[in-house]
């Protein structure tokens, strides 16, 4: 066997789940290669070739993968995967690997695994259904395995690695998609998949202004990443990549910190696999505390702030 | 234009699911089923695509067994013009979808392709992607802003970093994300006049396609439930307990 992990980038720095995509792909017990494609990636490449367990890093460079389309790409990993022999892609669960991987499995006319959380070898695999309630394990005899894995569920690839950077001539740009723009949201913090702590606020801090004047001090003291339900996204209160669900971001930090959020099971999914979680919500009955670890049951507005200014103290 | 909509029915989202005893599946006997929410968001922007006078004609789709004729009696209460069931009793996983989708797609050249970013229940949120992938169209998945504009496709998307905008040519597939609307509910009168629109059944075996599942679903378990914890007195008392006993400030 040998597997092919597709390096999320935005052509100059490497994504922090192809790490975890990394280290999943050792699990099938055969050389690691990389393919990195876009457009003057070159510090990407090198900062893949650097991660320890990987074989070879396979460069791409082309105008047509900058904006890295799901079409363009697709045909590259077929060709990839086709021509080399690969018999393993892997992909990180993320918007870019969830847009990439099932493409490209129909190209190879095999049957994709999303969201994997363990890998007991190639075609035997474990994933979440149902949001998270109920996990199947999902057996594969394809000759080409394609999946994507849940980050949280693999540690980040260390570095430590030197592997070669091999490049390649790059497939046609089938050129029916085009990108307009991209509004990312720039944040000082740690990215939400991957912090060690996460603030999250619901609707019950009732509004954008209340958000972030509540729960900012305490993120900064915690040195968290700010979260939120998909309540408090769908009004409005932050853009949509705040969110974590079954739908928006799965996170498993050391620390969940749940204010004003009253734990709906598509949120609950997106959480529940947190080291430690606290939750402050003035309804006793909230469902949130029946996965807390330790909750608070008390106004968020007096709670929140006492809790900064007690870290501060401590 | 014609638009395609693909619906599936599933466990509804309130229902909380069990396994069954035997570890071989969830138990779906007497349970509450509906169209998937993805598939019903897609509906609607289908269906306002023609209030709007830019879409000609609104035809649902899905694969299954009889009983997804109910799932599509719903899209044509929402304002589908008329519905296929692809029917089988057999066992569909996306890939098998993808294809028959792409026989339905080849007979009815629609320009557009609508279809929910997954399926509320096996979560695999591949669908959209394959069919786009067996017709060589271009796709824009996890959906939350769709304009047409003449031969192209306007699409913004809910990606992990924020939000991106691309142009695609026709024709395509989008995939909805939650915040592309509000789907509409069907009222009394337009769930009447739904009875009476055409729902065609096609058996699956005259697509001529390969639909064999190619995965196994050895074994479904329930994850370990997580323990309440501890209600405390105070933020004093919730710091203490941070500090002391969990040890992760």
């Amino acid at each position: 066997m040998k597997v092919l992990v597709i390096a999320e980038h935005d052509n100059g720095k490497l994504a922090g789940a192809t790490l975890n995509a990394v280290t999943a792909a050792q699990a099938f017990g055969a050389p690691v290669h990389v393919l990195v494609a876009g457009h003057d990636t070159a510090a990407v490449a090198g900062e893949a070739a650097g991660l320890a367990g990987v074989a070879e890093i396979i460069a791409v460079d082309a105008a047509h993968y900058r904006d890295q389309s799901a079409e363009n790409l697709a045909v590259l990993v077929a060709d990839v995967v086709r021509g080399e022999g690969f018999t393993g892609v892997v992909a990180g669960g993320t918007s870019f690997g969830k847009n990439l991987a099932p493409r490209t499995a129909a190209l190879l006319d095999v049957a994709p695994v999303s969201d994997v959380v363990s890998i007991a070898g190639a075609g035997r695999y474990v994933r979440p259904v149902y949001a998270g309630n109920v996990m199947v394990t999902v057996e594969s005899d394809e000759a080409i395995q394609v999946i994507t894995v849940r980050t949280t569920a693999f540690a980040a690839a260390p570095s430590g690695g030197a592997a070669g950077v091999r490049e390649r001539a790059p497939a046609a740009d089938l050129g029916v998609s085009r990108l307009l723009g991209r509004e990312l949201s720039k944040s000082e913090r740690p990215e939400l998949a991957a912090a060690r702590v996460v603030v999250s606020g619901g609707r019950g801090l009732g509004s954008g202004e209340k958000y972030r004047e509540v729960l900012e001090p305490l993120a900064d003291r915690l040195g968290a990443a700010l979260g939120a339900s998909r309540a408090a996204v769908d009004a409005g209160y932050v853009p949509n990549d705040y969110q974590v669900g079954q739908t928006g971001k799965i996170v498993a930090p050391d620390l969940y910190v749940a204010v004003g959020i009253s734990g709906a099971i598509q949120h609950l999914a997106g959480m529940k696999d947190s080291k430690v979680i606290v939750a402050i919500n003035k309804d006793p009955d909230a469902p949130i505390f029946q996965v807390a670890d330790f909750g608070l049951v008390g106004d968020l507005f007096e709670a929140v702030p006492q809790l900064a200014d007690g870290l501060a103290a401590g | 234009m014609k638009i395609l909509v693909p619906v599936k029915r599933v466990v509804d989202y309130n229902v909380k699911v069990r396994v069954k005893s035997d570890r071989s599946g969830v138990e779906l006997a007497g349970v509450k089923m509906a169209i998937n929410p993805f598939d019903e968001i897609s509906v609607e922007e289908a269906v306002r695509l023609k209030e709007a006078g830019i879409a000609t004609e609104v035809v649902a789709v899905s694969c299954g067994s009889a009983a997804s004729q109910e799932t599509l009696r719903t899209a044509l209460a929402m304002g589908a013009d008329r519905a296929i069931l692809v029917e089988t009793d057999a066992e569909l996983q996306p890939l098998a979808v993808g294809k028959l989708l792409k026989a339905v797609a080849d007979r009815e050249q629609p320009q557009l392709v609508i279809c929910g970013k997954q399926a509320i229940d096996d979560d695999a949120n591949q669908t959209g992607q394959i069919l786009a992938a067996l017709m060589g169209w271009a796709q824009a998945t996890f959906a939350s802003k769709l304009c047409v504009e003449g031969e192209t496709l306007r699409v913004t998307r809910e990606v992990d970093g924020g939000l991106e905008t691309l142009e695609l040519k026709l024709p395509a597939v989008v995939t909805s994300d939650l915040r592309l609307n509000e789907p509409r509910y069907a009222t009394l009168p337009n769930i009447m006049k739904a009875k009476k629109k055409p729902l065609d059944v096609i058996p699956a075996a005259d697509l001529g396609v390969d639909i064999a599942p190619r995965l196994r679903h050895s074994q479904y378990s329930e994850p370990p439930v997580r323990k309440a914890g501890i209600k405390v007195a105070d933020v004093a008392d919730l710091i203490a307990r941070l500090r002391n006993d969990a040890k992760v400030i």
